[in-house]
């Protein structure tokens, strides 16, 4: 059972508290009404779903019940980032350019999760 | 003495304390401390189960948990039946039943041995092969007959009755097996104060020291001193001791599974006590002390009963005071076979040769070995012995070839070398690396944050072993933030160690040999079988292992692995790290199925959710039905009626005077805030802003897709506060859903969404008399038509407790839903049903409800929708807000697909002949004279007997449906064809005069 920090509670917790919620940083068009077949398509049906790293959504269901995001590997299932709902997304290079031992390494929470380096902005990102 | 071949003088027993046992309903004795193994063979019992596919007779080989050949069924009493329980563990008790498994009539006469004969029949891959056609006959005759051929023990055919615990724990250091190793480790951890957990597996720690005469620790006899440490651990608060204890799987984050046999070894347990319990640790730091596996050799005929690890023997010897025979043979290509031979030789057992492998073995186990006076070969291999139910004898030839020799023995000890156990490691994620000067896995690339010591770390001295564990107890304290201690010393002044050893197979069990000589015994996998995987065409070793099932029986291969690579590695002329180490996965050894379970059994595998009215439901003889977790009533039948009866008696005292409904399971949600009437617009398909204070609406929430996700009525208490209601099923999605978008879609939207579905109980009073029924109970609310239409709600006071009261209606007649604190909702049912019996009301249940909203059309989301019905195709694109620019799901309305001709579209169905009730499900298709597959057009989504219509009603999904209002459509069943007219949605008060009649 891996240990997933949530953001909000800025703690470790274990995972049956938590739930995936699917890809991160796809943003619902404003002018949803009126954008063509193939930008809903795009928006609605089509997740990148890659192998190594993904960004996506995880809620705290059992906890304080927010919705935050996470940089995950899904190769060796490491968590790289968590961050709240509204922060950037991370620049992948700086992600992967981390090292440092595997997802099931228990490091100290000080350790983990460290803050995007990158200047924040909320505009624009979901 | 407990058993003729018991020692006096040898091993840590004592004779007095005697249990009495039975071995296949024959009485034995042994000692206590005793595992079924050693007192069988105290006895003088070697044969003890016939094995997997050719029934060959098997005795011990081991005396610990790796044993793949000694699987014996224990009981208690019927329920309490343990099939595959390895006799080297199970610990003996007084009045202990052990049964030998897999022969058939008896052990010594067992049919299904014309296996062995016929074993050609069963080579390697024979799964796949020779059942392969023709494909009906697997069920009928393979299966079934290979089943009860091939096996192992026979399952309790009644339920567990012991329970399991569980427990959740965590510390800075958990120390993985109770050998020198770990005890040191663990002793240097807890010295700093950290919280230190140590496990292993059998009853006392002390690991190989259980048999390694030779060990003196800080001036003790090895044992001794392992006792003493044990009993020192066990005196510190910081440290948490577990015997019997075994670390099955390591997951992430350092997660470890261990499972502790509570009651497994006592003669009466407390019934209260677990029979085991399993523990969950979450360390900082793992310490892996799991030691080695010796090996067996690899000749003709070596499962045969008295041949055995020469470990095990010794094991037998100094630790139970156990002879494993009188005129014992020894067969090595390592140095501590010689060890077994000489503690057995001073005990006063005769060593009848030892046959070693090696052209020149030297050293002062061999020099002691031929001072004792004892015959060693060497450059020689034993090729087979003799003896089918017990050996009597083996066949010895130089390593050359040339002339045979037969030497009477009752038992052959065998040592290969010793293999490191990696398995915790390998679970860990970390990479195994081969050690070519030593021929052994040893750990590699680390992925977690833990270290292994000792001997599965390839230390092959005690010295080495002791200071190297010291040092990562410490470290691994150290690191999980436990301050310096004094640090704990422990001096080596006896020893023993010794390492090398063989892979593969030998002499006489070569690549040209066509003899049985076994890799692994419990699935009976021979060389000759992994050679044979490789000519057919396997390379990997995972193909060699699936195609021979090496290495996959419940022992997981702990002798086997190593040999089978090895001979793979030989035949395919390559490496042995080129041909790959199989992944070790979790359970370690079998863990059961209790031990998982534990306590989600009956009434708590699932939470069970019951409203306030249950009880008064039960004492009113209400059946249930499941719904989700809740518990909800059915129906409430009187005396002499059935369930037919009493729904129809339900449905027609609604419409006639009034009935009581318990609807608590509605999820309720309260949308509160400055900007909840814009949350709700883009929530739901309706519009919100504009519907007053006291108002209700009937809401539907669609997906993104345009799909139909939930329904429910509405309330507006206040401008800035909604009471939401949804499906039962649908409470958690929604609140969820609703979660979803309010953070991270319109986290600007000023709104507070709460879950109250728990907090209120409601009690839905339905039919013409509802108001007459409520009013006498409620202060503070005007109920008449002109201060409350239908669809409002009021707050106010019902029987003194707080209400919201709403009038709407699930049934077409005048009703109204009382919400109430849950607390109150049994009272206020009660003071209600009081007042309905005045006017001869009934209690309903859901099957009523179902028929009452099926009458007026209204649809129950999941059961009339699927997930791929949109609103039009309910036929409720009234309710979807046509001026609006934004809502969920507005956008996926008008795909292409969504607004396509001939869609499926909510219907009615009258069958032509009124008696007929549909199937829910049942297919809908336009001519039932066309060839098979027919065309389905469609499917009844409700269908039930409508008392009040008089016949029987039906919704369906049909493409292109309100097209086809009056056209006849059939029902295809399998004894006849039904055929119906397809009508609109509404059976019972079209115009809809009864929401105020
Ligand atoms: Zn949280």
């Amino acid at each position: 059972m891996l240990l997933i920090r949530c953001p909000y509670c800025e703690e470790e917790r274990p995972e049956l508290e938590f739930r995936n919620a699917g890809e991160a940083h796809i943003a619902r068009p404003t002018d949803i009404a009126s954008i063509s077949d193939e930008d809903f398509e795009k928006f609605f049906f089509i997740r990148s779903n890659p192998k190594g790293l993904v960004f996506e959504r995880w809620r705290h269901v059992h906890g304080c019940a927010r919705f935050f995001n996470a940089a995950r590997d899904t190769v060796s299932d490491k968590f790289l980032l968590t961050y709240k709902a509204g922060e950037p997304k991370p620049d992948a290079s700086t992600l992967h350019a981390e090292g440092g031992p595997a997802a099931w390494a228990n490091r100290p929470p000080d350790q983990l999760n460290e803050k995007p380096k990158a200047k924040r902005s909320t505009k624009g990102e979901a | 003495m407990a058993g003729s071949y018991r020692i006096s003088g040898q091993g840590r027993l004592t004779p007095a304390k005697t249990a009495r046992f039975t071995f296949d309903g024959k009485s034995m004795t042994g000692l206590a401390g005793d595992t079924v193994a050693s007192a069988l063979l105290a006895n003088g019992v070697h044969l003890v189960g016939r094995s997997f596919k050719y029934h060959r007779p098997r005795g011990i080989l081991s005396a610990g948990a790796e044993e793949p050949n000694a699987l014996v069924t224990v009981s208690r009493d019927a329920a309490r039946k343990t099939p595959n329980v390895r006799a080297t563990v199970q610990e003996l008790y007084d009045g202990l039943d052990v049964a030998s498994q897999n022969r058939w009539p008896s052990l010594s006469f067992d049919v299904g041995a014309v296996n062995d004969l016929a074993s050609p029949f069963f080579s390697a891959g024979f799964y796949y092969k020779t059942f392969m056609w023709p494909k009906a006959a697997w069920k009928n005759f393979y299966e079934p007959n290979i089943r009860s051929a091939a096996g192992l023990g026979v399952a309790p055919d009644q339920p567990d009755p012991d329970h399991y615990s569980s427990r959740y724990a965590h510390c800075e250091v958990l120390v993985l097996g109770g050998g020198a190793s770990g005890l040191a480790a663990a002793l240097a951890a807890a010295e700093t104060g950290a919280r230190v957990i140590i496990c292993d597996e059998q009853a006392e720690f002390g690991g190989a020291l259980r048999f390694e005469k030779g060990a003196v620790i800080d001036g003790q006899d090895g044992w001794a001193w392992a006792q003493g440490v044990a009993a020192k651990l066990a005196a510190m608060d910081n440290v948490t001791l577990l015997s019997r204890t075994t670390a099955f799987g390591y997951y992430a984050q350092n997660f470890v599974g261990l499972t502790e046999r509570v009651t497994d070894h006592l003669a009466s347990p407390d019934r209260e006590a677990p029979r085991e319990r399993l523990w969950q640790v979450r360390a900082k730091r793992v310490v892996i002390a799991t030691g080695a596996i010796e090996r067996h050799m690899v000749f003709a005929n070596n499962d045969r009963p008295g041949v055995m690890l020469a470990s095990a023997a010794r094991t037998y010897l100094n630790h139970y005071g156990v002879t494993v025979g009188r005129n014992v043979g020894v067969y090595t290509a390592n140095d501590s076979a010689y060890a077994a031979a000489i503690d057995l030789k001073k005990a006063g057992i005769g060593i009848a040769a030892i046959v070693d492998l090696r052209d020149n073995p030297s050293g002062p186990l061999v020099d002691e070995a031929r001072a004792l006076g004892i015959e060693v070969n060497h450059g020689r291999a034993v090729t087979s012995v003799n003896g089918s139910q017990r050996i009597k004898s083996m066949t010895v030839q130089a390593k050359a070839g040339g002339a045979e020799r037969t030497i009477a023995v009752d038992a052959l000890l065998m040592s290969a070398g010793w293999t490191p156990s990696v398995h915790m490691f390998s679970q860990s994620r970390g990479k195994v690396a081969f050690d070519a000067d030593t021929r052994r896995f040893l750990p590699g690339t680390y992925a977690q944050d833990c270290v292994s010591v000792g001997a599965c770390n390839g230390s092959d001295s005690l010295e080495g072993t002791i200071s190297q564990a010291l040092e990562a107890g410490a470290n691994a304290a150290r690191d999980a933030g436990a301050k310096p201690g004094k640090g704990a010393s422990i001096k080596v002044e006896g020893a023993e160690g010794w390492s090398g050893g063989m892979l593969g197979s030998g002499p006489g069990a070569g690549a040209e040999t066509t003899v049985k000589a076994f890799i692994d015994f419990q699935n009976d996998v021979t060389a000759k079988d992994i050679r044979q995987a490789v000519r057919e065409g396997m390379r990997s070793i995972e193909h060699v292992k699936r195609f021979t099932t090496n290495g996959m029986a419940t022992d997981q291969g702990k002798t086997s692995n190593m040999h089978g690579l090895a001979i793979a590695a030989e035949a395919l002329n390559k490496e042995i790290p080129e041909v790959g180490l199989t992944t070790f996965r979790a359970p370690y050894t079998p863990v059961t199925f209790g031990a998982i379970v534990n306590h989600s059994r009956h009434a708590l595998f699932d939470p069970t959710r019951k409203t306030p009215t249950h009880a008064w439901a039960e004492g009113h003889g209400a059946v249930f039905e499941d719904v989700g977790q809740w518990k909800r009533s059915w129906y409430f039948p009187r005396s002499g009626e059935d369930m037919h009866a009493a729904v129809n008696r339900e449905c027609a005292t609604v419409r006639k005077t009034a009935g009581l409904f318990d609807a608590s399971t509605l999820g309720k949600i309260e949308v509160v805030g400055p900007d909840a009437a814009k949350f709700m617009e883009l929530l739901y398909t309706n519009p919100w802003e504009k519907l007053e204070v006291g108002r209700c609406r009937y809401g539907i929430m669609l997906r993104e897709d345009g799909f139909i996700y939930d329904d429910g009525v509405v309330g507006r208490l206040a401008q800035d506060r909604f009471h939401v209601t949804t499906t039962t099923g649908g409470a958690a999605r929604v609140m969820n859903h609703m979660e979803d978008y309010l953070q991270t879609e319109f986290p600007e939207l000023n709104v507070w969404l709460t879950s109250v579905s728990e907090q209120w109980a409601v009690i839905a009073v339905q039919g013409p008399n509802s108001r007459k029924i409520i009013e006498p109970l409620v202060e503070g609310i005007d109920m008449s038509d002109e201060a409350m239409p239908h669809m409002s709600v009021r707050e106010g006071k019902i029987c003194g407790v707080p209400t919201r009261l709403f009038r709407m209606s699930f049934t077409g007649e005048r009703g109204f839903e009382v919400n109430v604190p849950a607390d109150y909702g049994r009272a206020v049912w009660e003071a209600l049903w009081a007042e309905g019996q005045k006017h001869e009301a009934c209690a309903y249940g859901t099957e009523a409800m179902h028929v009452l909203r099926a009458e007026k059309g209204y649809i129950i989301v999941g059961q009339d929708t699927d997930g791929t019905v949109t609103p039009n195709d309910a036929g409720l694109d009234w309710a979807v807000g046509k001026k609006k620019t934004d809502f969920v799901g507005i956008r996926g309305l008008t795909r292409p697909d969504l607004l396509a001709k001939g869609r499926r579209q909510l219907v009615g169905l009258k069958t032509r002949d009124p008696r007929d009730v549909l199937e829910e499900g049942a297919q809908i298709v336009e001519n039932p004279k066309q060839a098979i597959p027919m065309k389905m057009i469609g499917h009844v989504t409700s269908s039930y007997w409508s008392e009040n219509c008089g016949r029987s009603i039906a919704m369906a999904l049909v493409a292109g449906g309100r097209d086809r209002i009056g056209e006849t459509l059939y029902v295809p069943m399998p004894d006849k064809v039904i055929e119906v007219e397809v009508t609109g949605t509404v059976f019972f008060d079209e115009k809809g005069e009864r929401l105020n009649g």
